[in-house]
């Protein structure tokens, strides 16, 4: 193992004052669609709308993660293969990263979706913006009337 | 015999079989996140007190913050 830093970056239970805090794995969201390169925009708009999703995360079959379709993508017209429609490469975030962090990186960057994945870049999930923020200021929220007692 | 692991499944098998773990960074750093059961050991005070302290008969695995 790679040290603390390894083992923080793939997610694994620790214990401290930290892990009562919450971070990017957290709160993102397992249930994000997912779909491969070779398929066409078409059918994965179909499954990604009956889901009640507007966003997308393109991996393989060992969930490492190629690429991201966000809503702009998802309302192209035609029926191209992903490979060529999908954001390549996205910036992910690592598990561990703090909430409070999270949020600021994504408002600060106006993401409105970032993949959390493991060291290994497999999919653990998709951070929503709006789950981060609304989760930092519960933190800060909370923060202050520990403080203020 | 002392052994460099590279693989966290690896320090997970060992933990599940009664490894001892013990992690060498300063007293802050081990209090905001450390592994499940982790002993903390600072690296200035390791050879007063890891006699003392760790089981010589059982397993150890000693851990930083990365492999630099």
């Amino acid at each position: 193992m790679d040290g603390k830093l390894d083992w923080l970056a793939a997610g694994l239970p620790t214990e401290g004052t930290n892990a009562e805090r919450p971070r990017a794995a957290t709160l993102a969201r397992r249930d994000v669609p997912t779909c491969r390169v070779e398929e066409s925009l078409g059918r994965v708009r179909v499954r990604v709308r009956d889901a009640g999703w507007d966003a997308c995360v393109v991996v393989n079959d060992e969930r490492v993660v190629f690429g991201l379709l966000r809503a702009a993508e998802l309302e192209r017209d035609g029926d191209e293969p992903i490979e060529r429609v999908m954001r390549p490469g996205p910036s992910t975030f690592r598990p561990h990263v703090p909430i409070d962090e999270m949020a600021a990186f994504m408002v600060g960057h106006d993401l409105p979706n970032s993949p959390i994945t493991s060291s290994d870049g497999r999919l653990i999930g998709l951070l929503r913006r709006e789950d981060a923020v609304h989760a930092a200021h519960e933190l800060h929220a909370g923060e202050l009337e520990r403080d203020e007692r | 015999m002392p052994q460099q692991i590279h693989d966290r499944r690896e320090v997970q098998a060992l933990i599940d079989r009664g490894a001892q773990v013990v992690e060498v960074l300063p007293r802050e750093e081990f209090d905001e996140d450390h592994l499940p059961g982790a002993i903390h050991l600072p690296l200035p005070a390791i050879e007063d007190d890891a006699r003392r302290r760790l089981d010589a008969h059982a397993p150890i695995v000693v851990y930083c913050w990365d492999s630099a």
